[in-house]
């Protein structure tokens, strides 16, 4: 493997009494494509949310391209900078329009002038198949329109991680196909991936490792032919039961 | 299907339905209660306007002396305010120089005005403001540029109240901002700063806010140093609308979704930058219905300036009718400071709910 460029020692953390997360160990390799799935409140979002320290661990270590995430604002932005992120419920800004969505981050954080800024978000709106879209607001476009504008707002920042925080649960049946090509596309371009997602088709078909979470640990990872073909953990049975047999 | 091909004519609907007709039966006489209103209401309508009418208009003195109003049958005695007109706008302001308040008046309007325009929003504000302001003051106090010199305490009337309320929201605004932020932040010292500050402020009648201004400030300055009185006033009223402003923002602030605040954080935009950028501008268009509640409140309240003797518009009103010529013309008096009042508070809330619209347009959530 590759040297990491995420690391995870020993992280733990509690929401109050709560042990959410468990002795998280992990290495991301650049360009690995990671799926992670696990029943509700198995602690998978707040595992990736720690990664870019919307949430904060209590114990251990996380590091991303060796920079240590501690208090130290100057590691958080840095790390920041290098990571996209994608949420359930989009959260797009409502007031700016899409263009305006995907300017903002690299005006402000990169200072990137405006024309080469626009530039570039016109270059990922096309890339997420919605450059027409580009002077409308969030409220005028469909749930999976503005789920590509929230990826495409992610590119215009150049990360090179993204993060996914079950990027299709909060979308109608038929628009999970136009976001998850996109995903696919973004890939297959050699993105460095890790995806919180129930949909186990993208995981078949893109993922490099599949982990499965349960009660805040990691309780088994493998490629994804190993692990839908020959789970070895009875919890990891029970819940690829439960996901495929619907 | 076009027209020609259907079977039942297509027809208008019955008189009695359309027009002014049909809106009146819609509306007004619909049921037997409905019906009764409309006509209760019409009954006190023909009692009361003609009246009213011929009193402000029909019998009116516009005209003369006050022993002309005092006759038998006089109605709207106007010529007191055609007499005193200028004493209520300007209070004591040297009568030869009304021209400069007017002037001053007209570049703090024009300074609202260009502030209204939402193009203008950002670093031009920047620049109008100042130089509006420093123009009024300039015009008000003069001193230079040839201009006799006019102490604040001869000032009085509209030019004062509009001094109060403009210059005093708009310190007042963003030091409410600040400690709206402040009490839903993360900083306990700040946040219980703010908490103690606005509750403490709220608590306490703006009257005694004014008193503590005028009386406390100066124990604070040394030995023969004094603030001017309007000074000590406007910072008192600074300090207590800051207080009412905060928690109407702080309403705004906690209607924005979390999601917004981990979207600007996970893209690496700064605290300052967030809250400029997307909380603010979300939660302060969400507020401006009570937010202009506020204003227009405390447009008003720059009256109860006069218990430490400035006199504001409503008080130089007050101070006309005790013209020994003139005594006993309050209705006069107070319809014209109410008419002037009125029209500065119906400008806001007309611009507030364009303002709305205008800032909704796309936006649905």
């Amino acid at each position: 493997m590759e040297e990491s460029i995420i690391q995870l020692r020993g992280v733990n953390k509690w929401y109050g009494e709560f042990h959410v997360l468990r002795g998280i160990d992990l290495d991301v390799a650049k360009g690995e494509r990671i799926v992670i799935c696990g029943p509700s409140g198995s602690g998978k979002s707040t595992l990736i949310r720690c990664i870019n320290r919307l949430e904060e661990h209590q114990a251990g270590t996380i590091r991303v391209h060796g920079v240590e995430l501690d208090n130290d604002l100057k590691h958080i932005d840095a790390v920041r900078r290098d990571v996209g992120m994608v949420f359930q419920q989009f959260n797009l800004f409502p007031h700016l329009t899409v263009l305006e969505n995907c300017t903002l981050a690299p005006m402000w954080v990169k200072k990137v002038p405006k024309a080469e800024a626009e530039r570039q978000a016109l270059k990922y709106l096309e890339r997420v198949r919605i450059p027409e879209q580009a002077n409308k607001y969030p409220g005028q476009l469909s749930g999976g329109q503005q789920q590509r504008v929230a990826i495409a707002r992610s590119l215009c920042m150049n990360p090179s991680i993204m993060l996914f925080d079950e990027p299709t649960s909060a979308l109608d049946p038929e628009m999970v196909k136009e976001v998850l090509d996109v995903m696919v596309d973004l890939a297959q371009g050699g993105m460095t991936m890790l995806v919180v997602t129930h949909e186990m088709g993208f995981a078949k078909s893109v993922a490099d490792r599949v982990i499965f979470m349960d009660r805040g640990e990691i309780v088994e990872q493998a490629p994804p032919e190993e692990f839908f073909g020959n789970p070895k953990s009875e919890r990891t049975r029970t819940f690829l039961g439960q996901v495929l047999n619907h | 299907m076009t027209q020609e091909n259907a079977t039942t004519p297509v027809l208008p609907p019955p008189v009695l339905a359309r027009g002014p007709i049909g809106w009146a039966r819609a509306n007004l006489f619909n049921g037997w209660f409905n019906t009764a209103l409309t006509l209760f209401v019409l009954w006190i309508l023909v009692r009361t306007v003609p009246g009213l009418f011929d009193w402000a208009v029909g019998s009116a003195v516009w005209s003369g002396d006050a022993a002309i109003c005092r006759a038998e049958g006089a109605g709207a005695c106007w010529s007191f305010v055609a007499e005193k007109w200028r004493f209520i706008l300007f209070g004591t302001y040297p009568a030869d120089q009304h021209w400069r308040p007017v002037a001053a008046m007209a570049a703090i309007l024009a300074t609202l005005l260009a502030s209204a325009d939402r193009r203008m929003w950002g670093r031009p504000l920047a620049v109008i403001w100042p130089v509006g302001l420093g123009l009024a003051a300039l015009l008000m106090f003069g001193g230079v540029l040839g201009l006799d010199f006019v102490p604040t305490t001869l000032w009085g009337g509209l030019p004062l109240t509009l001094a109060l309320s403009v210059v005093g929201l708009v310190f007042a605004f963003p030091l409410g901002v600040l400690l709206a932020l402040g009490r839903t932040g993360d900083l306990p010292v700040v946040k219980a700063l703010s908490v103690v500050y606005i509750e403490v402020i709220r608590g306490v009648p703006l009257i005694s806010v004014l008193f503590m201004a005028s009386v406390m400030f100066p124990l604070f300055l040394p030995q023969g140093a004094t603030i001017d009185k309007l000074l000590r006033a406007q910072l008192g009223f600074i300090l207590f609308a800051a207080a009412y402003l905060a928690e109407v923002v702080r309403g705004g602030l906690q209607a924005i979704p979390k999601g917004q605040y981990e979207a600007a954080d996970a893209l690496g935009l700064s605290y300052w930058q967030k809250t400029r950028l997307i909380v603010l501008p979300q939660a302060l268009s969400l507020v401006i219905p009570p937010l202009v509640n506020t204003f227009i409140g405390f447009f008003k309240d720059t009256s109860l300036v006069i218990i430490i003797g400035l006199f504001d518009l409503l008080s130089t009103a007050k101070a006309a009718l005790t013209d020994p010529a003139w005594r006993g013309f309050y209705k006069e008096a107070y319809l014209f400071v109410g008419l002037i009042y009125f029209a500065f508070c119906y400008a806001m809330s007309r611009y507030s709910q364009f303002l709305e619209r205008d800032l909704s347009k796309g936006r649905r959530r």
